[in-house]
């Protein structure tokens, strides 16, 4: 299996997400982002960080990047896109996903583990996971969830919710909301499924004297459902 | 021709920093403040002399990068 991770200028979670990918299998390759043509990929990963400093609004300028182009059209072609916290970001900003990530309601940079639940285990992302939730890290300034109404009831109709902040039981109340995210909503995809962004971490969650196990979990499950 | 414009958060959008804001004041003696609204103020100096052709542009800026039209609102407020 092959993926693709790409680098923006301010990037800083793309070689965890290299060495979470390769310890699971891929063969990964790291892409800059002025470069135009993707390689040949299963998966394409747009890490967290803080592309173009957080700039004019997060992940707006890495949205238009040389390279943002070939990765709509992959993802517009059924390709598997999936982005993380500031990858999120840029996901929303350029439009692949609905919705955008603001400041969080206390305006307090969150870094800190939190559990999700899975909400929809129907797509290549989840599907074999037998865990109700997983414990996975956070860590961002702007990942409180928010879109229109129409929009989230376009996106509660079509199923589009994959995470929620939850306790370890799968509670979703606001006392398990850590950013005001409207529903509690950690993670969303488009329409057709292919496309994921989270703001949790998976790939800070791979090894077991260093953190959690369960972003393992994610990877070895991913990789089996894209063999 | 330079054209300023103002990007402002829709009414329905929450503004964390404006709130600290408003407490803020509230706190140095400014008693009496309804609300405050953070928002962006943007100056593009363009080489396009005509008006109505340098306000279109800068419309179209505003719609593919400057705001982001699910939580924001701009305008154009002076092209001189």
């Amino acid at each position: 299996m092959n993926s693709s991770v790409i680098t923006f200028p301010g990037s800083n979670c793309d070689r965890d997400m290299h060495v979470a990918l390769k310890k699971f299998g891929f063969k990964n390759k790291m892409i800059w982002h002025n470069s135009v043509e993707l390689p040949k990929s299963d998966i394409v990963v747009l890490p967290g960080g803080f592309s173009y400093g957080d700039y004019l609004r997060c992940g707006s300028m890495a949205s238009k990047s040389k390279i943002m182009q070939s990765v709509i059209n992959f993802a517009k072609g059924g390709g598997k896109v999936l982005g993380i916290c500031n990858g999120f970001q840029i996901l929303v900003e350029s439009g692949l996903l609905p919705g955008i990530l603001l400041r969080n309601k206390y305006l307090e940079f969150i870094c800190k583990n939190v559990f999700v639940k899975i909400n929809n285990k129907d797509n290549s992302y989840f599907r074999g996971i037998k865990k109700k939730t997983l414990e996975l890290h956070i860590a961002h300034n702007e990942g409180n969830y928010f879109c229109s109404k129409k929009q989230i009831k376009e996106i509660e109709n079509n199923n589009q919710i994959a995470l929620y902040y939850s306790d370890e039981r799968g509670n979703i109340d606001d006392n398990n909301n850590p950013n005001g995210s409207i529903k509690n909503i950690a993670g969303i995809f488009n329409k057709e499924k292919n496309v994921l962004g989270m703001m949790p971490h998976p790939e800070r969650m791979i090894d077991s004297s260093l953190s959690g196990e369960d972003g393992s979990i994610f990877f070895e499950n991913l990789i089996n459902n894209l063999k | 021709m330079k054209i300023s414009v103002v990007i402002t958060l829709k009414k329905d959008v929450l503004d964390p920093q404006g709130k600290v804001i408003h407490q803020t004041l509230d706190g140095m003696g400014f008693a009496d403040i309804k609300e405050v609204r953070q928002g962006k103020y943007f100056e593009i100096d363009t080489k396009e002399n005509d008006k109505k052709k340098a306000e279109e542009k800068v419309e179209e800026m505003c719609k593919k990068l400057l705001a982001n039209l699910v939580i924001e609102n701009y305008k154009i407020i002076e092209s001189q």
